[in-house]
């Protein structure tokens, strides 16, 4: 499974989980976890995805990923997990 | 399952502590390319280069995409030019024709240096050698992405002060000839086979037909961590450099592996290094201050960079299957911030930064010296180094760069990776009758260690 993390970090407003869990259902990445807080009033937030039966490929993801946050005024990034799980496991 | 603040601690290293891949270094043996005809040599080396290296700067890009780490440079070391061009390269010009092709291969495939116009000398220099050390001013002048670099000395072999005496001349042939010839040239003791770091990469004969070499960068990122050790003990202070040497080179290792699979090309080693870049923050010097120094240069700067080196190697050296190249902390003086100011302030001098070299990773780097330094002073700070690193066991370096027309105090932009430097201040009395014998320093005997 190609698991795939995004993270939204911005100001908090309302409907940014809905937009971008409908980006990603209309593009067939299912959502595996969602985990999400508030820390000084900014809005933060994790998900894991999988990104198998992706209709488009990742560089095409992650950069409509980029343009939904700069609508909704949220930074989102989208990276492959090996970077995390590398990093923080041994 | 990763968690959020992982994800976040990870994400703030790159975005704000400058925690990026310094370079995928694509080494490429050129031994098969080999002939007695200088054309074909030449027509063989482009191609050989523009073959094996034609998707590495693409996938370079992909990887930095999807992990989201920044790739600053993707760079090509090569076989030593003065072995595959022996036979067809009869003078000077016949090397720089060579380099020239290097250039035009660099550009084609559109990375950011190439390493390897070098000539590997410890114990004796061959005609081909001695013609390819001549050319290199030229070469260097000529071209914009080829990097040279000699070795001159090595625990086994000793010190060829012919090689040093010339390279001196050489150096400051090359700062007459281009301002920036001297910052792509590098004199080496134990020069290792597979460094990934300009301007001394090259492709030793070790080595297999091709091999992917990454190193690690993150100077900030220790910084960072450094910083909240205020006021602890040396045990904190040793731990914390440790683990987040580990993080660091855990992304390294991360993306040779991946560079290593898409490209089809066996992984070589990850080095350790932590290289600063002139970007406030990612200095070198930074962590020596944090450490409890008011500069980089104050007295216990050597013990602070040993600690410093020593730690870094210790968390990386767990994080990665293979390490190799230089592996420690790099002290350049015009690419890191936090030198150029303690140079400035007067608090580090070049005395001070050659006690330095005997215990960091590297050796007297991209110093700016005064353009009227004489050439046999340039190999007296050379034989001083290379006796360092022969000694030592250790990997020495040194890249001066003379700056024509300046005096001490003036200031010297390079540009780029490669940052400004104030020019600094050498010892002025003679080394000429020394540098003047002719053969070289036998090597140091290797027991009775005291």
């Amino acid at each position: 499974m190609k698991k795939t993390i995004i993270t939204v970090v911005g100001k908090d407003t309302v409907g940014i989980i809905a937009k971008v869990c409908t980006y990603l259902a209309n593009n067939r990445i299912n959502i595996l976890d969602i985990s999400q807080t508030i820390v000084n009033g900014y809005f933060n937030m994790m998900m894991v995805v999988d990104m198998n039966d992706s209709a488009k490929p990742f560089a095409d993801v992650s950069s409509e990923l980029i343009q939904i946050g700069e609508e909704i005024g949220v930074d989102i990034h989208c990276q492959r997990e090996e970077i995390f799980e590398s990093m923080h496991r041994i | 399952m990763i968690n959020i603040f992982e994800v976040n601690e990870t994400n703030k290293m790159i975005e704000e502590q400058n925690l990026d891949v310094r370079t995928i270094t694509l080494g490429i043996s050129l031994l098969d390319c080999v002939s007695d005809d200088l054309n074909v040599l030449c027509d063989n080396i482009y191609n050989k280069i523009t073959t094996v290296a034609k998707d590495l700067v693409a996938t370079g890009k992909e990887i930095e995409l999807e992990f989201g780490i920044p790739i600053v440079n993707k760079r090509i070391s090569v076989t030593p030019i003065a072995l595959v061009g022996a036979k067809a390269a009869k003078s000077p010009d016949d090397f720089v024709k060579i380099a020239e092709t290097l250039d035009r291969a660099a550009k084609t495939v559109g990375v950011n240096f190439l390493g390897g116009y070098s000539a590997l000398v410890s114990k004796g220099m061959t005609e081909a050698d001695r013609t390819l050390i001549k050319s290199i001013p030229d070469a260097l002048a000529k071209t914009t992405l080829v990097c040279s670099s000699v070795n001159v000395g090595s625990t086994r072999c000793g010190i060829d002060m012919d090689a040093v005496r010339l390279m001196g001349r050489i150096i400051k042939e090359t700062s007459e000839k281009s301002d920036i010839g001297p910052a792509k040239l590098v004199v080496f003791c134990n020069a290792p086979d597979d460094n990934p770091f300009m301007a001394g990469a090259f492709h030793g004969v070790t080595e297999g037909d091709a091999v992917i070499n990454v190193g690690v960068s993150g100077p900030g990122v220790v910084k960072r961590a450094v910083a909240k050790t205020k006021g602890l003990g040396f045990e904190e202070l040793c731990e914390t450099i440790k683990k987040t040497a580990f993080k660091v080179t855990r992304v390294g290792q991360l993306v040779a592996k991946e560079a290593s699979t898409r490209l089809g090309i066996p992984f070589g080693i990850v080095d350790l290094s932590l290289a600063p870049t002139p970007a406030i923050g990612d200095s070198v010097a930074d962590i020596l201050c944090e450490m409890g120094l008011e500069y980089a240069g104050a007295p216990g700067t050597t013990a602070a960079l040993a600690l410093l080196n020593d730690q870094v190697k210790k968390g990386g050296v767990m994080a990665s299957s293979y390490v190799g190249g230089l592996s420690g902390a790099f002290i350049p003086v015009s690419e890191d911030q936090g030198m150029i100011n303690a140079a400035e302030a007067g608090a580090l001098t070049l005395e001070k930064l050659e006690a330095m070299t005997c215990v960091c990773s590297v050796g007297l780097d991209m110093i700016a010296v005064p353009g009227d330094i004489s050439s046999s002073t340039i190999s007296g700070i050379i034989a001083d180094e290379m006796a360092i690193g022969m000694v030592n066991n250790k990997t020495t370096a040194v890249r001066l760069c003379p700056a024509k027309g300046k005096k001490v105090g003036d200031s010297v932009e390079y540009g780029g990776l490669l940052g400004h430097a104030p020019v600094m201040a050498v010892n002025g009395f003679s080394c000429e009758e020394f540098i003047n014998r002719k053969g070289r320093i036998p090597a140091p005997i290797h027991s009775f260690k005291n």
